[in-house]
């Protein structure tokens, strides 16, 4: 089973993806997740189930889109089809600091460790981690770096401005 | 020149571990091929036709004596003896093994060198001009906005797996010696009325397949707004340039398919939630990386000196070089001094360890300690007194690096091409020497002047074809290596206010053995058709490339 890595914690992840809001077993302690477009279609549907769902973005979403939810969304997944695909990370700044979404972000799909330092500082905060990689090993490459010379989402003021 | 502090220090030994960690994984098999390519390229480590090649950033081509003698130590130890600098102001080492790289890279960070992202689709290293800070034509110094910009986008976590490579370039004199409309962004400096610093800012240029002069999307930018505007560029390219052709994926391909001017509003609008934003440059840091480029303590002359120009008079060869090698300085009595890796008998850009630890030597005795890297691949000693300079040409001249030849036919641009780099589709090095043994009359090269020749082995372009006044491409035929020739391309606004331009191509291609008659042909027809003193570059632009093409496809009689 995947891993998911929050809070600096190794949990199995247990989610699904669902694909309409009919019709599909909730996992009881999961996290139910819908594409953006599912959520766009049937929001009301969605808002009037017992367990809350969250939203999974492709790298072509628009995030603007979900601006009005962000206070209801606990969950919003970013799905990296490929390790070198980053538009994820551009869409996850633009949700924490633009339109200022404070629930949790997390980085799905083709997810190694040596993405996790950039991840972090883009406003990530879990981690699936598929099959095949050891998640533990993994915590370790969150402190890769000891700093960042940019403006980053958990550290807004970049280096430039804390030298002495 | 920018010297680290301790937290500067701690990021490159922090890359440093990443990455030795990353290669034992590879090696111990815990990380596919797939997955350890683009972690090793953002260290500038490629595998090429013979071993891994290593590039090393020479950030906007600033080294002090120091680093050049560890780069010759590194030469030395883990290659083959030499090293070659790039036109992207890197330096390049063709044979070390991937074992040794984590050691290499340590050696570096002694230093406080690396290899970040000087390859891979990320940000790569920036370039400026080599005359950055005493060049005569100067207007605005380029190094602390380089430097602060380095910074910036060193292990930047938003753009560090953007479609495709990002190369940016700078500067801030009247002659664009950064090549700045052939960039994914090109920055001009200029002044504004009240004397702020701003930026012009171009986007969208580039060579490879698809050359496209850049489009300016923003004049008149304040200085202190260059970071978050660069976010603002690079935000919108990560998101929307294309990522499923790796062909159609720079930053060009989108300018071009939006239109500049709905690029120009995208990235506008985005800036507009940046701008005000942390990422706002502040005085306090321009004046603190300011004051590692102050001026010398220069000594003060009234003009130029007597023994100086009564050495020149005694001795012709002596001249001749100073009117190609030596290049005006903004103060009396100064000059910087170009020494040629262009010659006969090795690859243009090459330097030996040993020409690596004379030069360092050179730049300790006459030039504070400090080295450029030119795009055009020559090493640059920046502030020469004019009294060393006979000095200096001897001691260039024992070590081979006194080739009087900067500007002219022989210095000439080429990549690695196919006898080291994988994705050439034909030599470079050896059209190189072709016609550096064929135009290695002096009489003769000087009587062409100024002339730039670029040599790309593939579409690639890191040879610079397109903007040579000659350019040549090497060109795959049904598996044989073939040269296309195109003229009139121009790298930038040149001292006479030429403007940066793409060669055309003139016909089918020659088989190599054939590359320097042509040349050869296209320079005769110049040396006919130039009106008084007209560069070949102006000629051509007169008169286009028919009466070239003529001549050099004209059937025997």
């Amino acid at each position: 089973m995947p891993k998911l890595i929050k809070n600096g914690q190794i949990l199995d992840d247990t989610s699904v993806i669902l694909t309409d809001s009919e019709g599909n077993e909730v996992h009881e302690d999961g996290d139910a997740i819908v594409p953006l477009a599912c959520w766009l279609d049937e929001r009301h549907h969605l808002k009037a189930r017992h367990t809350s769902v969250g939203v999974l973005l492709e790298g072509d979403a628009e995030p603007s889109e979900l601006k009005d939810d962000l206070d209801y969304l606990k969950l919003i997944a970013i799905n990296f089809p490929s390790f070198v695909d980053g538009r994820g990370y551009s869409i996850a700044r633009l949700l924490r600091e633009r339109y200022g979404f404070k629930g949790e972000l997390r980085a799905v799909g083709d997810i190694q460790r040596d993405q996790l330092y950039y991840l972090a500082r883009c406003g990530f905060d879990s981690f699936v981690i598929p099959d095949g990689r050891d998640a533990e090993a993994a915590l370790a490459s969150f402190n890769d770096f000891s700093d960042s010379y940019q403006a980053t989402v958990d550290r807004p003021v970049p280096l430039f401005r804390r030298r002495k | 020149m920018y010297i680290y502090d301790e937290i500067d220090q701690r990021l490159i030994d922090d890359r440093v571990r990443q990455f030795r960690d990353q290669t034992r994984r590879y090696l111990a098999g815990e990380l596919s091929e797939d997955d350890f390519r683009p972690l090793r390229l953002q260290n500038g480590l490629y595998v090429q036709r013979h071993a891994p090649m290593l590039r090393v950033a020479i950030p906007y081509g600033l080294l002090s004596s120091k680093q050049l003698r560890k780069l010759a130590h590194i030469a030395r130890t883990y290659d083959r003896g030499y090293g070659h600098f790039s036109t992207r102001q890197n330096i390049q080492f063709n044979w070390p093994t991937l074992e040794s790289v984590p050691d290499i890279l340590e050696e570096l960070a002694t230093v406080q060198m690396h290899a970040i992202q000087t390859s891979g689709n990320c940000v790569r290293n920036f370039t400026s001009d080599q005359f950055a800070g005493v060049a005569a034509d100067e207007i605005i110094d380029p190094r602390p906005y380089a430097e602060i910009m380095r910074q910036w986008f060193t292990f930047h976590p938003e753009f560090a797996y953007l479609p495709r490579k990002f190369k940016m370039a700078l500067n801030g004199a009247t002659h664009d010696r950064a090549a700045i409309y052939v960039h994914d962004i090109g920055i001009e400096l200029v002044p504004g009325d009240n004397g702020q610093v701003l930026a012009n800012v171009i986007v969208g240029g580039g060579l490879g397949r698809t050359p496209i002069i850049g489009s300016m999307i923003k004049k008149g930018l304040p200085w202190q707004d260059l970071l978050t505007y660069c976010d603002a560029v690079l935000r919108v390219y990560n998101r929307f340039g294309r990522r499923d052709n790796k062909y159609k994926a720079r930053i060009k391909i989108l300018v071009k398919a939006l239109g500049p001017e709905t690029f120009a509003d995208m990235v506008e609008e985005e800036w507009k939630y940046l701008k005000d934003g942390p990422g706002r440059i502040t005085q306090e840091e321009f004046d603190r990386v300011n004051a590692y480029f102050q001026p010398r303590d220069y000594e003060q002359f009234s003009g130029n000196d007597a023994g100086f120009e009564q050495q020149k008079t005694e001795n012709p060869a002596f001249a001749r070089w100073v009117s190609r090698n030596v290049h005006p300085h903004k103060r009396a009595g100064y000059a910087s001094v170009t020494l040629s890796l262009k010659g006969v008998g090795f690859a243009p850009g090459d330097a030996t360890d040993a020409q690596m630890d004379a030069v360092a030597d050179l730049a300790d005795k006459y030039s504070y300690g400090e080295i450029r890297v030119s795009h055009e691949q020559n090493l640059i000693l920046a502030d020469v007194r004019q009294s060393d300079l006979f000095a200096v040409w001897e001691a260039a001249k024992a070590n081979k690096v006194a080739n009087p030849n900067i500007g002219m036919l022989t210095n000439m641009i080429a990549c690695p091409g196919g006898d080291f780099c994988s994705l050439a589709n034909a030599k470079s090095i050896p059209i190189a020497e072709g016609i550096a043994q064929r135009f290695d009359n002096l009489d003769y090269l000087f009587d062409i002047g100024e002339l730039d020749l670029n040599i790309s082995g593939c579409m690639n372009s890191c040879g610079h074809h397109h903007i040579g006044h000659i350019g040549i491409l090497g060109v795959d035929k049904n598996g044989s290596e073939w040269y296309q020739i195109s003229l009139g391309g121009n790298q930038g606004t040149d001292p006479l206010g030429t403007k940066a331009s793409l060669g055309k191509v003139i016909g089918p291609s020659f088989a190599q053995d054939e590359v320097p008659d042509v040349i050869e042909k296209i320079i005769k027809v110049y040396l006919d058709l130039r009106q008084d003193d007209e560069r070949f570059i102006d000629s051509v632009q007169r008169l286009g490339i028919e009466p070239f093409k003529e001549r050099v496809y004209a059937k025997a009689n």
